[in-house]
């Protein structure tokens, strides 16, 4: 595959104006497939979620999953969208091995919700007002594995293997109207209007919203209009944008590509284009052409959609705070700088910091412990943070601290113990013997015997030199196993060097 | 007379990957354009306060419970499948190389 010519960002800017447009599909987390009753799992094993109906075998026939239509609903309202009084199904025809059917089961010129906004905040604080055309219900695709050729991608493979338990799988497609204005800001609204929806879907409890599983998936349409013109440039589709930053760099490289191409007197072909996440290029797929004729025509094994306004209106009831409304409301009630906030939001441990607080802990010490040592172990394991340990062990866990049993040190290796499966933060306490020596006996013991066995040190105490206390601070750690409290052992040996001095005299 | 013509034929042929030979081409340009004649007959006797429909029973809102039923098994759901390779449907190449 050969690197395209890039123009310097800037200079892109200068000569053309982006104008962007998004399709993203959200994978909703029903019990069942969309039409049929064939489980909704990720990670079975292959082939062992499908059913004639899924598979488009003759004599199969469609239901639709009442739960998927109150998902989309409630996900149209919160996108704010209007919701159809009747909507139908269509048939996408189209032949490509990730179906069986030879369609798609789709929606065409009546969506279930349409005319929607969504305002999402940049990170300078510019706020874009997002319009959104249509949410749309339709069935996922079958996976396809593309085997031998060079890299294992679709293009020169030998032959492809397909796995149908994603065929079926309940989607909504999100689509947006044109975005223009966007500017250099560009590739930021990509990423974060795709946050927005995310963050949305996840709030409704409608999706898992694991990018990563491909539960939310992201088409950018990018085109390029010359400064000064008022017509609109050819535009690409950029598949296969998988995770946030990827909806950010793919944006901008395709801003990059375009401006190099019309500025050499090239033109742009209207075409899919492939993201490659480990080279940050897209490649040409197919050309928009005679196979993007649909020839859709309303399902005729489905009757039509049509929610009662009243059924609508108890949805619009059960919707969350908005998440963005719930930003702000918990960062004022936290008190925590910017910085911070992003941080907690940035881990994806708003929740998880929340449930945490709700357990008893301060606001502080919940956002310490999670962005600290909690995400690293999970970083370390490879693993989501919120996935590693309870908000009520953590919260426990901090209890042990702010109490004086634990010191953070000590902390540290029970939040280990716990994670291990070792039982609740008191539980590892007890079962490893890590509670701080707070038994002053003991360490007034272990200090007599350091300043004895350290008589230099202990004359430069008496001389004033606190700083040298150091080397018997250390050596009651030591002696505790590091079970003491540091400050705690520095105040003893100050008090024991000043009284060994009284008593010298 | 309707006026489907040979190209249309032909295009949709490719679409729906049915390889018509001229002479198939000819025929189904006059079959599809009597079909076409005889659904257009309807049109002139539908009148404004009938409305368009796609389904000739004035039902919505079919639902069923989101509730899990038994799957085929894996050798169920490939055995009619012309090529497998393991428990994946194997089918040929999709695109050329670039």
């Amino acid at each position: 595959m050969k690197k395209a010519e890039l123009m310097d960002y800037d200079k892109a800017l200068e000569l053309f104006e982006p104008v962007l447009g998004f399709e993203v599909h959200v994978e909703l987390n029903t019990k069942t497939k969309m039409f049929c009753g064939c489980a909704n799992e990720f990670g079975q094993g292959a082939n062992t979620n499908t059913c004639p109906t899924c598979l488009g075998l003759p004599g199969g026939l469609p239901q639709v999953n009442a739960q998927a239509i109150e998902s989309s609903i409630r996900l149209g309202l919160a996108l704010g969208c209007e919701i159809a009084e009747y909507s139908r199904f269509a048939r996408k025809n189209y032949f490509y091995p990730d179906t069986a059917k030879n369609f798609q089961t789709s929606q065409y010129d009546e969506p279930i919700a349409f005319n929607g906004q969504l305002t999402i905040e940049l990170e300078s604080g510019r706020l874009v007002t997002v319009d959104i055309e249509r949410a749309h219900m339709e069935d996922d695709a079958g996976k396809l594995t593309h085997v031998g050729g060079a890299t294992g991608r679709i293009q020169g493979a030998d032959y492809s293997l397909v796995d149908y338990n994603r065929g079926g799988v309940p989607l909504v497609e999100i689509v947006t109207q044109m975005i223009e204005g966007g500017e250099a800001d560009s590739p930021e609204i990509g990423r974060t209007y795709v946050a927005a929806i995310r963050e949305i879907v996840k709030a409704l409890g409608v999706s898992n919203a694991r990018m990563e599983e491909g539960n939310v998936r992201c088409d950018a349409n990018v085109s390029l209009r010359p400064r000064g013109s008022n017509i609109l440039g050819t535009r690409t589709e950029t598949k296969n944008v998988n995770s946030l930053r990827s909806v950010e760099k793919a944006v901008r490289y395709e801003i990059q590509r375009q401006a190099a191409l019309l500025q050499a007197g090239g033109t742009i072909t209207q075409e899919t284009r492939h993201w490659h996440e480990d080279t940050g290029i897209t490649s040409a797929g197919r050309p928009k052409s005679d196979a993007d004729d649909y020839r859709y025509f309303p399902e005729p094994d489905l009757v039509p959609v049509a929610p009662s306004r009243e059924w609508v209106e108890e949805l619009r009831a059960t919707l969350p705070e908005p998440p963005a409304a719930r930003r702000k409301r918990l960062q004022a009630d936290w008190g925590f700088a910017d910085l911070e906030f992003q941080d907690v939001v940035n881990s994806d441990l708003m929740d998880a910091v929340e449930a945490t607080i709700a357990a008893g802990a301060s606001a502080q010490a919940a956002r310490k412990w999670w962005t600290g040592e909690v995400a690293r172990l999970a970083n370390v394991a490879g693993v989501s943070a919120d996935s590693l340990v309870q908000p009520d062990q953590v919260a426990a866990l901090i209890e042990l601290v702010v109490a004086g049993t634990l010191t953070d040190r000590l902390a540290r290796q029970v939040l280990e113990g716990v994670i291990n499966g070792e039982g609740t933060p008191l539980e590892v306490v007890e079962f490893r013997g890590l509670a701080v020596v707070s038994d002053d006996g003991a360490l007034i013991v272990a200090i007599d015997e350091a300043l004895a066995a350290q008589p230099d040190v202990l004359a430069k105490i008496r001389d004033g030199k606190v700083q040298a206390a150091g080397a018997v601070i250390g050596a009651v750690m030591k002696a505790m196993r590091g079970q003491a409290d540091a400050a705690r052992v520095r105040e003893l040996v100050l008090e024991r060097a000043g009284s060994a001095d009284g008593s010298a005299e | 007379m309707s006026e489907i013509t040979a190209e249309q034929v032909a295009h949709l042929a490719n679409l729906a990957r049915i390889d018509l030979s001229a002479e198939e081409i000819d025929r189904l340009t006059t079959e599809l354009g009597q079909i076409v004649d005889s659904v257009a007959k309807v049109a002139e006797v539908a009148t404004p306060d009938v409305p368009a429909t796609s389904h000739p029973m004035p039902l919505t809102n079919v639902f069923r419970a989101d509730v899990v039923v038994p799957s085929l098994t894996v050798e169920q759901a490939l055995s009619g499948a012309p090529d497998r390779d393991g428990d994946k449907f194997r089918v040929p190449a999709i695109l050329d190389e670039e």
